[in-house]
């Protein structure tokens, strides 16, 4: 589904991609960790094109999204949902229009369609009582789950997550794991920056580790956790279990 | 002392119909007003949306090139010379509407502070913003439009406020190019009737309602627009 060719990053003098070649199959549970700095939440980010990647290829289903035009890439985007470590939910409006704002404008449903589906997708993360509340009333948890709600609502072949819970409070950690893992068992393809390795043992089709701007080691996460060869990887892993 | 006063009364505002002058001048004066800020308003926040798509993009670099100068130039002047300017040079040769010129002038001018009364409201939305926006598929004018303004007006609105009520209260140079507004028609009484104190209290407190009122007004949209903030 994704094809990432010699996938380089630059901020000015830094470079933070060195060199990515990776492929994202319909269907997978990619979980990207590594510690910070090492590159992957540039790296998913440059995916739905956030960060526009200096030199390389990202191929969406054949096409090289990196030679889009600004258009085309919105189109692009439209199915490709994406959570963020801040929910960046929009405050003025409550949370069933967060829901609904993106098909409406976009002219995908109408407003009265958006509303029936914005219901089954609170019904879904369990927040349907939250419907004509704001942004502002929620907890940490429940706002990251409207934001995952929010990205459902244009029904998006694949769903990228840049550190989903480490702005949350722990005890609100579990309730959005949940639901991403819901999410997984509903077949739906995820690529997940995240530090949370239970759920990257429980999920992960493939475990990925990432370093200084490469991806060092990866495989099934049995493999990854219990039998990791790099000793970089090892080191990272003794560190965090 | 009470007779003296009722006679001052009767002298500066009814004989002669001279509270007409204050009436007559607070049309001029709302008139200028509130299309000098419908003008200030378009052109500001279309110069403004130029500079903050500019910083955040890149784009229009031409375009927000002439915005700076634009700015600069009305920002760092006064404006009574403007007025003057676009009076006796700009239209000098032609017969115009002098309250037409006043509304522009006042116009243009307010239009450079609130372009940079609503930049800065647009550049303090944080940049998740935007990139919720973009990762919902939406364009940047869309992001704009719908998700970025709507916050930005609401972060700028007593800024905004205080922008009209500095315009309204601008406007009373209008003498300067012989525009009778409440403050010249306050100053026209005083000039038959060779009384300050009355003519010019009462010029005062007609802004001071007026100022006090818009006051209120913005007090309650600004509960209104706030209510999304409520925990």
């Amino acid at each position: 589904m994704i094809d990432v060719k010699n996938l380089k990053k630059s901020f000015g003098k830094l470079e933070v991609l060195k060199g990515i070649n990776e492929t994202i199959q319909a269907g997978e549970k990619v979980v990207i960790v590594g510690p910070s700095g090492s590159g992957k939440s540039t790296f998913l980010r440059c995916l739905n094109l956030l960060e526009k990647p200096t030199e390389g290829e990202i191929l969406f289903e054949g096409t090289d999204i990196t030679k889009l035009s600004t258009s085309q890439i919105n189109l692009v985007r439209r199915r490709m949902g994406m959570v963020f470590q801040h929910f960046n939910l929009f405050p003025h409006l409550t949370i069933k229009k967060n829901i609904t704002l993106a098909p409406v404008k976009l002219g995908i449903m109408t407003q009265a369609d958006a509303d029936v589906r914005a219901m089954e997708l609170l019904e879904k993360v369990g927040l349907a009582d939250k419907a004509e509340q704001y942004p502002a009333q929620l907890s940490g948890g429940q706002k990251q789950r409207i934001a995952i709600a929010r990205s459902l609502a244009m029904n998006p072949d694949v769903m990228l997550f840049d550190e989903p819970t480490s702005a949350l409070d722990p005890e609100m950690v579990g309730e959005v794991l949940n639901l991403m893992k819901e999410l997984a068992n509903d077949g739906m393809t995820m690529v997940v920056v995240t530090h949370e390795m239970g759920f990257a043992r429980e999920v992960a089709s493939r475990v990925m580790f990432m370093e200084d701007g490469v991806v060092v080691e990866q495989a099934g996460p049995e493999e990854f956790f219990n039998n990791p060869k790099n000793p970089r990887l090892k080191e990272f892993i003794s560190k965090v279990l | 002392m009470i007779d003296n006063f009722l006679d001052d009364l009767y002298q500066n505002f009814v004989a002669e119909d001279r509270w007409k002058y204050l009436t007559d001048g607070l049309i001029n004066t709302l008139v200028i007003t509130l299309f000098a800020v419908l003008i200030g308003m378009v052109l500001g926040f279309i110069i403004a949306i130029i500079r903050a798509t500019h910083d955040k993009t890149g784009r229009f670099k031409i375009l927000n090139f002439f915005c700076k100068i634009y700015l600069t130039v009305i920002r760092g002047t006064p404006v009574v010379v403007q007025l003057l300017i676009i009076y006796f040079v700009v239209f000098g040769s032609v017969n115009i509407n002098k309250v037409l010129v006043a509304i522009l002038a006042f116009g243009l001018n307010s239009a450079a502070y609130v372009a940079e009364i609503v930049r800065s409201g647009i550049m303090s939305i944080d940049n998740g913003q935007f990139e919720a926006g973009s990762s919902l598929g939406l364009s940047y004018n869309q992001t704009m439009i719908s998700i970025i303004l709507p916050q930005a007006f609401k972060n700028v609105l007593p800024a905004l406020a205080n922008e009209f009520i500095v315009l309204l209260k601008e406007t009373s140079v209008s003498g300067y190019i012989a525009i009778q507004d409440l403050t010249n028609g306050g100053d026209i009484i005083r000039s038959q009737t060779f009384e300050a104190f009355l003519p010019l209290i009462a010029v005062a407190l007609i802004y001071l309602i007026m100022v006090m009122f818009l006051t209120k007004m913005v007090t309650k949209l600004e509960r209104r627009l706030a209510k999304n903030d409520r925990r």
